[in-house]
């Protein structure tokens, strides 16, 4: 099958988490991931993201497939369940929103920058290296620390579970993509598929 | 007239999360997702030579024997 420009995202997806490790600031390029799929989904009703541009997906889709490096066997059935797919979205949601939180805190100088990336929701890796000030205020790099977490607590789920599963399982859980079907199913209806 | 048993891919759809990895491998174009909310299989059009089975995630997709 021809290969298309959009085939090739997830070289993006490997610059982006590559770049967090010199620049954290470069982190607030990833609203683009997730602000492009609810405005496709919100727009047009569709999941043209997940079907077409995800650079994430097509990472783990090479990893697991040219390079090997999943088992490639079912994904267990919880984990495909309505409850799992909308309590991690619910959870994802929570987390997010006290990443923000903890952005707000800096921004109104109740607390100081902490040059950390939270791995997992728990583990707290310094990140000072990644660190070289900013022209903005402060609560923009905490926001960077923040979201680089997500991102890379993410990627190394999916990573997990590449190697266990599918290749592409995360995006059997993913919360964008449950959230963008979500929408879809609001937009179009349930008719839409009678 | 004697049928013929042939091989096509069946989604369950109310399980599908329509990540679309079914539609780059198919090689006939047989499935796509519909509004985003599940993939649909074209009869018409599908062989039954599993690779969208293979390949999805969340393995929804199961090869079934129709008679044609």
């Amino acid at each position: 099958m021809k290969k298309r420009w959009y085939d090739y995202l997830w070289i993006a997806e490997l610059i982006y988490m590559s770049l967090g490790f010199f620049n954290i600031l470069f982190a607030w390029l990833g609203m683009l991931f997730f602000c492009i799929p609810l405005i496709i989904s919100l727009v047009w009703g569709t999941k043209g993201y997940c079907n077409r541009y995800c650079g994430r997906g097509q990472l783990f889709g090479l990893l697991g497939g040219r390079f090997g490096l999943s088992r490639k066997k079912d994904i267990p059935g919880w984990m495909k369940s309505k409850w799992f797919r909308y309590g991690f979205l619910i959870f994802f949601f929570i987390m997010f929103f006290q990443m923000l939180w903890n952005t707000y805190l800096v921004f109104a100088g109740a607390q100081d920058l902490r040059q950390v990336v939270t791995l997992l929701w728990t583990f707290k890796l310094p990140w000072h290296w990644a660190y070289h000030g900013t022209f903005f205020h402060q609560g923009a790099a905490q926001f960077a620390f923040g979201f680089y977490s997500v991102m890379l607590t993410s990627t190394i789920l999916g990573m997990i579970t590449m190697i266990l599963f599918k290749p592409r399982s995360w995006c059997v859980y993913c919360p964008m993509g449950t959230m963008t079907q979500l929408i879809c199913k609001a937009k179009n209806g349930k008719d839409a598929l009678t | 007239m004697k049928t013929r048993k042939k091989r096509r891919a069946v989604v369950n759809g109310d399980a599908c999360v329509a990540c679309g990895c079914c539609v780059k491998v198919c090689p006939l174009s047989a499935i796509q997702v519909r509004h985003g909310i599940r993939a649909a299989v074209d009869p018409e059009r599908c062989v039954g030579c599993g690779k969208c089975a293979k390949e999805c995630p969340a393995s929804v997709i199961v090869l079934q024997e129709v008679s044609v």
